[in-house]
């Protein structure tokens, strides 16, 4: 052929090139290897064109041309260069472009194979592709101008989409697979045509609205396939302006619910609503026209529609399209609640409909669901408002709605949020009720119980409210859930409400006024007996340690607000505690330095309240019958600080001070007996010594009843002690104690004043 | 200049639920070579999450610990000095300055750290230093009335140690230092 273009002859080239078409008529090639040829061709074609516009080099007019090529033999070949020519002819502008481009899309008809007729028709599209007669071109054309162009491109499309489909029918079934295939590598000469309606000039919203969006979806619709119905509307939803979606949307939305079941249209949907929210977030002044256009409500009703009429769809599915829509409404009308909880509700009503749910897929996307909301506004507050929220967590199973209350709390914690109303407080309690009892008694005992019940406990702390009234009921709230935990969830979660309410107390207390009104709701006294009862209840699990400290702690309270009953009835649990049920050694050291510890500090007690508790700790009571012997004379040393309270009306009674510590002298005399006897060596000095240090201590606050030669005597003790080694050894450990002690001694001496005198009478 | 960290009684999750978050973006992982904690975390996780500021963790028992097993009271040196850790409440009167100095005459140590009163104290004695970092959290103590959540950072070089403290009042972090030197190596005497 070329030698006949350098020729000029037209006859020949014309010749040659129906017989290079010809080739393009095998019916026997894949759709890749057609492309390649038809590449080929398009390139020698482009060739011909040139030639052709040159009437110099051929001689004919392009009108005589026009008709010359139609005596070409074979419709194929035929159809290609009249194309070619009629792109000559619309360049050459001797006949308006509408009028050859309407000729050549109807002639096109004559081919009905679906690859050569697809790729017929994409030829005639990238040749005619810059000679529409749309706004601004070469061929404008009169007033109709773009309704020409856009006409011409519909028709085209829909030829070759009606080519593209028939496809499918082509073979036997078995070869389907292939067939997907091969449409797959088809399918962008299809969506080619879109695009260029998509940039036509001249085409606005209305013409969109009213011709070029309806004709599209009709053919879509009617196509009745599901492989080219996914692949346009997605098409659709790309090519074209979001603006024009948020008009179209009904009419986008109804050919929605009307594609064919087999069509995912849950991505087509989530695509959509992508879109439109990255507009809405991009540009926030065009928030109006979706609430003009309704966007919202649009969005639900399409999707509740493709739900319903598509009853095969799996339930993950449907929770899918639900997330979409959340995330759309999340995004676009963040200040819209009442949006979230209609999706919340619809998705309440589709899980009510079905069997329980048991699809783990399904179950995640309704996790993500409920996720959402508390991601986006970072305050679980608001999510509490949601009524339809604790509906949806209904559905869950066990699992997962341990799952999602624990990401409840790990937002809660994240965000610092307080919540500080005891309703809200109680629909909070509701929504993770899965951690706070056993749901369905079902007793889960998984590896994360821990974990769990410390979030559990954690939550408790950041409940809080200022009035001091709002702040008890949301204790009795509280307690009242956590009390349906049963006895190996309350150790973890009884402590923190104890300390809640310590707090509420201590700030009753410093508020002052009239505590003693029975009618008043708050009141440290009424407190007590909430947490009198509250403790009680852990002796159920049982855990008498925890118990005891948490008496200890109420005890230590209710003597700041002078409440001697309540303070003495705490004390008498904790001492029952001891007696009945601590029985390790180690726990009864602990308990007894705590006992001790809380009775030194606390001044509500009267004589005979004093005089009945203390000799229990000391004495004839606990210290003494502590096992190991050094553990009983460090306890009974310890208590000789019961007698001696440093405040300015603090009992200070030395002498029962003085009968501790001889006591505690004896004992550890008796255990240094033990030693010798057992071990054959005598034990550490350390006791010794410790007692020292308290003779020392009371002698410098000015006990009258320790006198220097009481200190004289201890120090040559331990002398002694130390040098009656059975094997002449000095012992070294409690040397540096010892020395320690001696130098304090020496340095107070030196002090001169006060001090120095009552050290001058002291050999050291 | 070795950067230990001091701290404790956090009572979580019984008397709070973390640490303050302006005291949290401050423990950075990396910079504290050691951390002594007085007792009282309660739970594990605690426990892991100071690890994961600096692995050398000391911690001694408090009375509400989960874990039995840490000691009652532990002795480490750390450059030149010679420090003591117990939680407190075995030491009666609970805060009593004089019964402390005996605690640390006894563990023979230059710095003693000790809590369970939730208040922060450093005070300089004949025997040495006691040094008390409060409440990492400002939690509940029957002790104390007013709790300001605080913590402690002692920058030990050579014979001095300055003793930072942190504290938590009305949303802002104040912080304050106090200098203890040491008038040799070989005995533990001011």
């Amino acid at each position: 052929m070329h030698r006949a273009l350098d020729a000029n002859n037209l006859r020949e080239v014309l010749k040659y090139s129906a017989l290079m078409l010809s080739e393009l008529r095998t019916s026997k090639l894949s759709p890749q290897k057609y492309y390649d040829l038809y590449m080929r061709a398009f390139d020698q074609l482009r060739q011909l064109e040139i030639f052709l516009r040159d009437e110099s080099r051929h001689g004919l007019p392009v009108v005589d041309l026009y008709e010359l090529v139609q005596h070409a033999g074979n419709i194929l070949p035929r159809m290609y260069l009249l194309c070619t020519v009629g792109s000559v002819y619309i360049k050459s502008k001797q006949a308006p472009s509408k009028d050859v481009l309407k000729d050549l899309v109807e002639m096109c008809r004559g081919v009905q194979h679906p690859i050569r007729g697809l790729f017929l028709r994409s030829y005639l599209t990238q040749v005619s592709r810059d000679k529409l007669p749309e706004i601004g071109s070469d061929y404008q054309g009169d007033a109709n101008t773009v309704m020409d162009a856009v006409e011409f491109v519909l028709q085209n499309f829909t030829e070759i989409n009606k080519l593209w489909v028939r496809i499918q029918h082509q073979g036997p079934g078995t070869v389907r697979e292939k067939q997907e295939k091969e449409r797959n590598e088809l399918r962008d000469l299809v969506g080619k045509n879109l695009h260029v309606l998509g940039q036509i000039e001249g085409v606005h919203l209305e013409m969109y609205k009213e011709t070029v969006l309806p004709r599209i979806l009709e053919q879509v619709v009617n196509c009745k396939d599901d492989f080219a119905q996914y692949y346009l509307m997605e098409c659709i939803i790309q090519v074209f302006p979001d603006e024009y979606h948020l008009q179209t949307l009904e009419t986008l939305l109804a050919a929605c619910t009307q594609l064919m079941p087999t069509v995912d249209t849950k991505i087509v949907l989530t695509q959509l609503m992508d879109r439109l929210s990255n507009y809405a977030v991009s540009s926030p002044d065009v928030l109006h026209e979706f609430l003009q256009v309704e966007a919202f409500a649009k969005l639900n009703n399409a999707i509740g529609k493709v739900i319903d009429t598509q009853i095969e769809m799996p339930i993950v599915g449907a929770m899918t399209l639900f997330v979409s829509l959340l995330t759309f409404a999340l995004r676009v009308h963040p200040d819209r609640l009442d949006y979230v909880d209609q999706v919340l509700g619809a998705c309440v009503v589709k899980l009510s409909s079905g069997p329980k749910l048991e699809d783990a897929r399904a179950m995640k996307q309704v996790v993500a669901l409920l996720s959402a909301p508390l991601e986006k506004y970072n305050d679980i507050v608001t999510a509490l408002t949601l009524s339809n929220y604790p509906r949806v967590m209904d559905h869950l199973d066990d699992g997962t709605n341990k799952l999602m209350a624990m990401l409840i709390i790990q937002s809660i914690m994240k965000n610092n949020s307080c919540i500080s109303t005891a309703d809200k407080v109680e629909v909070l309690f509701e929504l993770i009720k899965g951690l706070i009892k056993d749901l369905d008694g079902n007793a889960y005992r998984g590896e994360d119980f821990q974990e769990e019940q410390n979030s559990v406990a954690r939550l408790i702390n950041m409940l809080d409210n200022e009035e001091p009234e709002e702040m008890l009921k949301i204790i009795c709230v509280v307690r009242k859930h956590l009390m349906t935990g049963g006895t190996r969830r309350l150790p973890f979660t009884i402590p923190p409400l104890i300390f809640s309410a310590l707090r509420l107390v201590r700030q009753l207390e410093s508020q002052g006024g009239d505590m003693t009104g029975e009618d008043l709701p708050a009141t440290p006294r009424k407190i007590f007996q909430i947490l009198n009862q509250t403790i009680e209840v852990l002796s159920s699990v049982p855990c008498p340690e925890l118990a005891l400290r948490l008496y200890l702690q109420c005890a230590e309270a209710a003597s700041d607000c002078d409440l001697e009953p309540a303070a003495y009835e705490f004390f008498t649990q904790a001492f029952i505690l001891y007696e009945e049920e601590i029985a390790d050694s180690k726990a009864q050291v602990t308990a007894i330095h705590l006992i001790a510890g809380t009775l030194q500090r606390i001044n509500v007690f009267g004589v005979e309240n004093r005089d009945t508790l203390t000799p229990k700790a000391t004495g004839g009571g606990y210290s003494a019958r502590l096992l190991k012997k050094p553990d009983q004379c460090r306890a009974v040393y310890a208590c000789s600080h019961l007698f001696w309270v440093d405040d300015l009306d603090g009992i200070k009674d030395g002498e029962r001070a003085l009968l501790c510590l001889r006591r505690a002298l004896r004992i550890a005399n008796a255990a240094q007996q033990m030693a010798n006897a057992t071990r054959g060596s005598s034990g550490s000095v350390t006791l010794f010594v410790e007692i020292l240090n308290k003779y020392i201590y009371f002698y410098e606050k000015g006990s009258p009843h320790i006198t220097p030669s009481d200190i004289q005597s201890l120090i040559e003790l331990i002398n002694t002690e130390m040098q009656s080694d059975n094997n002449g050894n000095t012992r070294t450990h409690s040397d540096p104690f010892f020395t320690s002690t001696l130098r304090y001694m020496r340095f107070q001496k030196q002090k001169g004043g006060l001090m120095g005198d009552k050290y001058e009478l002291i050999k050291l | 200049m070795v950067l230990v960290l001091a701290l404790g009684d956090l009572h979580v999750p019984h008397r709070a639920a973390d640490l303050p978050p302006k005291f949290k973006s401050m423990l950075v992982p990396g910079k504290i070579q050691h951390i002594i904690c007085t007792g009282n975390l309660c739970i594990k996780e605690i426990h892991d999450y100071l690890k994961t500021i600096c692995p050398d963790l000391h911690i001694v028992r408090g009375e509400f610990d989960e874990d039995a097993r840490y000691p009652e009271t532990k002795t480490l040196t750390i450059g030149q000095f010679k420090l003591g850790l117990c939680h407190g409440h075995q030491v009666i009167p609970w805060g009593d300055l004089d019964s402390l100095a005996m605690l640390q005459r006894q563990l023979d140590v230059d710095i003693l750290v000790t809590g369970h009163t939730h208040q922060f104290t450093a005070y300089k004695h004949e025997g040495g230093v006691v040094i008390n970092p409060g409440s990492a959290t400002g939690a509940y103590s029957s002790i104390n009335q007013d709790v300001n959540p605080s913590f402690v950072l002692m920058d030990i070089d050579g014979l001095r140690v300055v003793v930072y403290v942190y504290e938590l009042i009305d949303g802002e972090v104040k912080v304050d230092k106090i200098d203890f030197k040491k008038a040799s190596t070989s005995t533990s005497a001011p």
